[in-house]
């Protein structure tokens, strides 16, 4: 296959697990927190690395991944038994992460293949540079690929199979927990589907990018629908939509391929704030004039 | 109602304290309710009538003492309690529709990975039936008015088929037309059997709605069938501001964070 | 150690220059941080931070070159910019401030990055040093930023202290602050591009990914150290001028090393080091202050027994045995020798052979207690509607911690009464 089409079909994969994620996120008030996550795996990156010396194995999944909740953790602590302002447990977390990792960057540069701007927007560019051969009859397949379709897949089924809990923890906790669903335990599992893909996407698309895959797909769907359903797929749609025109933005203009379709998320967003039919400032701005 | 006695307590609260920050507001609770009662909690804002209902339903954590419903842990009958939260304590923005909110109230029921099956919307179905929001079922929750969405959480209540049902304020912020549905509900459930605990914010009507009444205020003033308890003493004591000393020995547990109980 | 020597002296001007332009940016940073910090908006200034990224590059392609007088006033421009489109969204759409914050975050920082990329393949001879912004490099500082960017930040600095009473209002009680007539609306106004302008003059020495932390982190440091807003403020100015230096050292000493990164490792060690240690909040101290606290009840109830043994036969100090003491109240063996040990120390027993006795402070100290449980049982009773087999865990509690203002305003209101619910008679001095 052509590389453009494995960047292009990566960026989707990347932004369909953030889209999915996103539609949680926003619902229950956790955006900062994802951007909180998204930030402060990378020292779990940059340690997984030094330890395994590669870049593509499951230890730094699981590594990179635990630190994520142990963010999620670590802002709880603070919050509760430090008595921090929420606002300010979020601020001092991930960026003191944040910090650790980059100096980490700059100490082991020689043994560490990551370079400070990659951390920040990441490399869709070379994803297809980077391959697997998983069957012997296939052709080789970039890495990143692969590790992103197997994180969608999880996802999928995590959401297939307990979309009822997930949903409800999100809606009405303290009903959810009344009837017996341990709201705790949903927090982290979602928390740790948030730190897996980012820390997947990560070279992908870097620490701050994923952000805006995470938030703005999600939000611009909210603007758009009132039914959960519809919210999800328009979300996953929007994503890969996104990755679609971002790539061939930056093909034009020869820029970031991720910051690109940042971007253009963002134009939909935009739209989707003006034009939305049924929350959109248009047809708010019509209403009062009816009346 | 098959495997419960009739003639034990729908629910039990033994030397109950709650705390928050170390202050109790919920002091040294004891308190049995009779099944098959309709039953109002009173008190002035801060008395801790929310606080009960959540400590109860385990929402909370208690600094001393036990809940038992019909003579058991919540754990074990779960599935005989249901909890209608206050009404302004959810995102109404949220993405979903009125069967969609019903329906949560049948997940208790399913399994971790069971679906949604049809039997399950028309028991839906039915108990927005009961509350006279079946024209709505697929509105989406962002488009219904306080008191439409007050019904539609006790339609989800209602699909739990629960016992005992606890109520946080379900006539807060909701029309004259609603509030008389819904106690008149709430009447004919307590006269098939179904215990009902309703916290009351202000004091109109306790005497025509609630057969039983707790008078809460902090500690507990009075419980028992409104006839009897609701007094003019009663009420001064309940309403008649904190007691000092209390409430100061309260300020010092938090300033000191001192335990609430001997460790 | 060459390198420590080389630097503190300040010999090299340029070392001098660059570290005083650092003191004058962390100072500015923390004493406006430290409003930020108050008025709970540490978010919007992590949202404003990565905000002026697309206002640098956009200054940089206007300018050609990385002249201050550009890029200042472009970078303001958009993160005035964020914030506005934070407030819109929020307040004309149904989407929530924390979402509107990310949003707006991750969508100006990738026009940046967008522009950034455009303009590095572009090849512009003048580019280098544009990256710089995104980690911070204080050694890439030059004499003209520096003198810039010091009198901005003495400026900002003056203007914290002009409406200081102002800003601390505001933040306090906004409520209040607009009933009394205060212009609260034009001083968030002032504030808000306060912080935008803070972090324009930081960026370049910090770096935008962690210009939050050099607003908020030292303020949430000094908030475990004092409850004076002053003191507050001048604690934050001292841990970001201090970390400052570190960075601006290290940066120096290894010219590899991003220098924002290194500040944030010093304020947040300072950070995580203030919340466990701080004397009034710190964790550590609340787990001490729980071990006291469990000393002191176990102490008392061993006193207490003395003093209830001594009841019995009305004679208070006679020796018991340490079993007979279990026998009227169960200890662990360890446990009641232990507090019996410390009482000793504190001159509440004597040991006699194998036995203890009640001193006279010790008698007291005990009766104290016995009348206190019983007072406070009979008040539940009374005054509670509690009924007299549930007072007495509550009484086991309050007992050891009643202040002696509140045991009088007890003993008023019960009006000295002689027996408590159980018929036991309160024993007074």
């Amino acid at each position: 296959m052509a590389t453009d089409i494995w960047i292009i079909l990566t960026a989707s994969l990347v932004s369909t697990c953030c889209a999915i994620l996103g539609c949680y996120l926003i619902l229950r008030r956790m955006a900062m927190i994802g951007d909180a996550i998204s930030h402060a795996v990378l020292p779990g990156i940059v340690l997984a690395f030094l330890f395994t010396g590669s870049r593509d194995s499951v230890t730094m999944l699981i590594g990179a991944g635990a630190v994520g909740i142990f963010t999620t953790f670590l802002i709880e602590f603070f919050n509760k038994q430090a008595k921090l302002q929420a606002d300010a447990a979020i601020g001092v977390t991930f960026t003191w992460l944040f910090a650790i990792g980059v100096v980490l960057i700059s100490v082991f540069a020689e043994q560490v293949d990551l370079d400070q701007d990659c951390v920040l927007y990441g490399e869709l560019a070379y994803v297809p540079l980077d391959t697997i051969q998983i069957f012997s009859f296939t052709n080789e397949i970039p890495k990143a690929s692969v590790v992103m379709f197997v994180i969608l897949l999880s996802i999928l089924l995590v959401v297939r199979l307990f979309g009822k809990q997930l949903l409800i923890t999100s809606f009405d906790p303290a009903y959810a927990s009344s009837i017996g669903i341990a709201t705790t335990l949903w927090h982290y599992v979602l928390m740790s589907m948030v730190s897996a893909t980012t820390v997947a996407s990560f070279e992908a698309v870097g620490a701050i990018l994923v952000v805006a895959l995470l938030i703005v797909p999600a939000a611009t769907a909210y603007l758009l629908t009132d039914d959960f359903r519809v919210m999800m797929k328009l979300s996953i749609a929007l994503g890969i939509f996104a990755s679609v025109l971002g790539y061939y933005l930056a093909y034009w203009l020869d820029g970031s391929i991720a910051a690109a379709i940042a971007i253009v998320c963002g134009i939909f967003f935009s739209i989707a704030l003006v034009f939305s039919p049924a929350h959109g400032l248009v047809k708010k701005h019509k209403k009062i004039i009816m009346h | 109602m098959a495997n419960i006695k009739l003639n034990i307590p729908a629910l039990e609260i033994h030397d109950l304290t709650v705390a928050f920050d170390r202050k109790p507001v919920l002091w040294n609770i004891d308190l049995t309710l009779p099944q098959g009662k309709l039953v109002g909690i009173i008190g002035p804002n801060g008395a801790g009538k929310s606080t009960l209902i959540k400590s109860v339903m385990g929402l909370l954590p208690l600094s001393s003492g036990y809940v038992k419903l019909f003579d058991q842990d919540l754990a074990t009958v779960r599935n005989k309690v249901s909890y209608v939260p206050q009404r302004n304590s959810v995102d109404w923005d949220f993405p979903v529709s009125v069967l969609d909110v019903v329906l949560m109230g049948r997940y208790a029921g399913l399994g971790l990975f069971k679906k949604i099956r049809p039997a399950d919307k028309e028991m839906a179905m039915d108990c927005l039936r009961k509350v006279g929001m079946e024209n709505f079922a697929n509105r989406q929750i962002s488009q219904l008015s306080g008191g439409q969405q007050q019904r539609t959480f006790l339609a989800r209540s209602l699909a739990q088929q629960a016992d005992v049902y606890f109520m946080d304020e379900p006539f807060a912020g909701v029309d004259a037309a609603t509030e008389k549905t819904i106690i008149q509900l709430l009447q004919s459930m307590t006269q098939q059997g179904k215990t009902i605990i309703v916290v009351h914010h202000d004091l109109h009507a306790v005497t025509s709605y609630f057969d039983w009444l707790v008078m809460l205020n902090t500690r507990l003033v009075a419980h028992g069938a409104t006839s009897e308890i609701f007094t003019r003493e009663n009420l001064q004591h309940t309403y008649g501001g904190k007691l000092t000393l209390l409430s100061d020995v309260g300020e010092l547990f938090k300033r000191e964070e001192l335990p609430n109980r001997e460790m | 150690m060459e390198n420590v020597i080389d630097f503190f002296s300040f010999s090299d001007p340029n070392v001098r220059y660059v570290t005083l332009g650092i003191i004058f940016i962390m100072a500015c940073a923390a004493m406006v941080g430290t409003f930020t910090f108050l008025t709970k908006k540490s978010l919007l200034g992590d949202a404003i931070a990565h905000a002026v990224l697309p206002g640098i590059c956009v200054g940089f392609m206007l300018a050609g070159t990385k002249n201050p007088f550009v890029l200042i006033p472009a970078a303001f421009a958009f993160g005035w910019l964020s914030l506005l489109c934070i407030d819109f969204i929020t307040n004309k759409s149904r989407i929530k401030e924390d979402t509107a914050i990310g949003l707006v975050l991750s969508l100006f920082f990738a026009i940046g990055i967008f522009l950034l990329t455009i303009i590095q393949k572009n090849g512009n001879a003048n580019q280098s040093g544009l990256d710089h912004f995104l980690f911070g490099k204080a050694a890439a500082l030059v004499m003209g930023d520096i003198i810039a960017f010091s009198i901005v930040a003495l400026l900002l600095m003056l203007l914290t202290l002009l409406f200081f009473k102002e800003f601390t209002l505001i933040s306090f009680d906004k409520n209040f602050a607009i009933s009394s007539g205060v212009p609260v609306r034009a001083l968030e106004i002032l504030q808000t591009g306060m912080i935008v302008l803070t972090v324009v003059i930081g960026i370049q020495a910090v770096g935008v990914v962690l210009m939050a932390a050099v607003l908020i982190t030292p303020a949430a440091v000094a908030r475990y150290w004092t409850d004076n807003i002053k003191t507050m403020l001048a604690i934050a100015l001292l841990t970001g001028v201090f970390s400052g230096i570190a960075g601006a050292y290290l940066s120096y000493s290894a010219p590899n090393m991003p220098t924002g990164p290194w500040i944030v490792i010093f304020i947040s060690t300072l950070a995580l080091l203030s919340f466990f240690l701080s004397p009034k909040k710190g964790i550590i101290n609340k787990i001490l202050k729980q071990k006291r606290y469990k000393r002191q009840i176990q102490d008392e109830n061993v006193l207490k027994t003395l003093y209830q043994l001594g009841e019995k036969t009305n004679q208070f100090f006679l020796s018991q045995q340490e079993a007979s003491i279990s026998d009227k109240r169960f200890f662990a063996k360890n446990i009641l020798s232990n507090s019996l040990h410390r009482l000793m120390r504190n001159g509440f027993v004597t040991k006699q052979k194998n036995a203890w006795q009640l001193t006279d402070a010790g008698k007291l100290r005990g009766q104290r207690l016995v009348k206190i449980h019983r007072l406070w049982e009979l008040y539940l009773t009374t005054y509670a509607n509690i009924a007299p087999d549930h007072v007495h865990e509550d009484a086991d509690t309050i007992e050891h911690f009643l202040t002696p203002e509140l045991e009088a305003a007890l003993e008023q209101q019960l009006n000295f009464p002689e027996k408590d619910p159980h018929q036991t008679i309160i024993p007074y001095q």
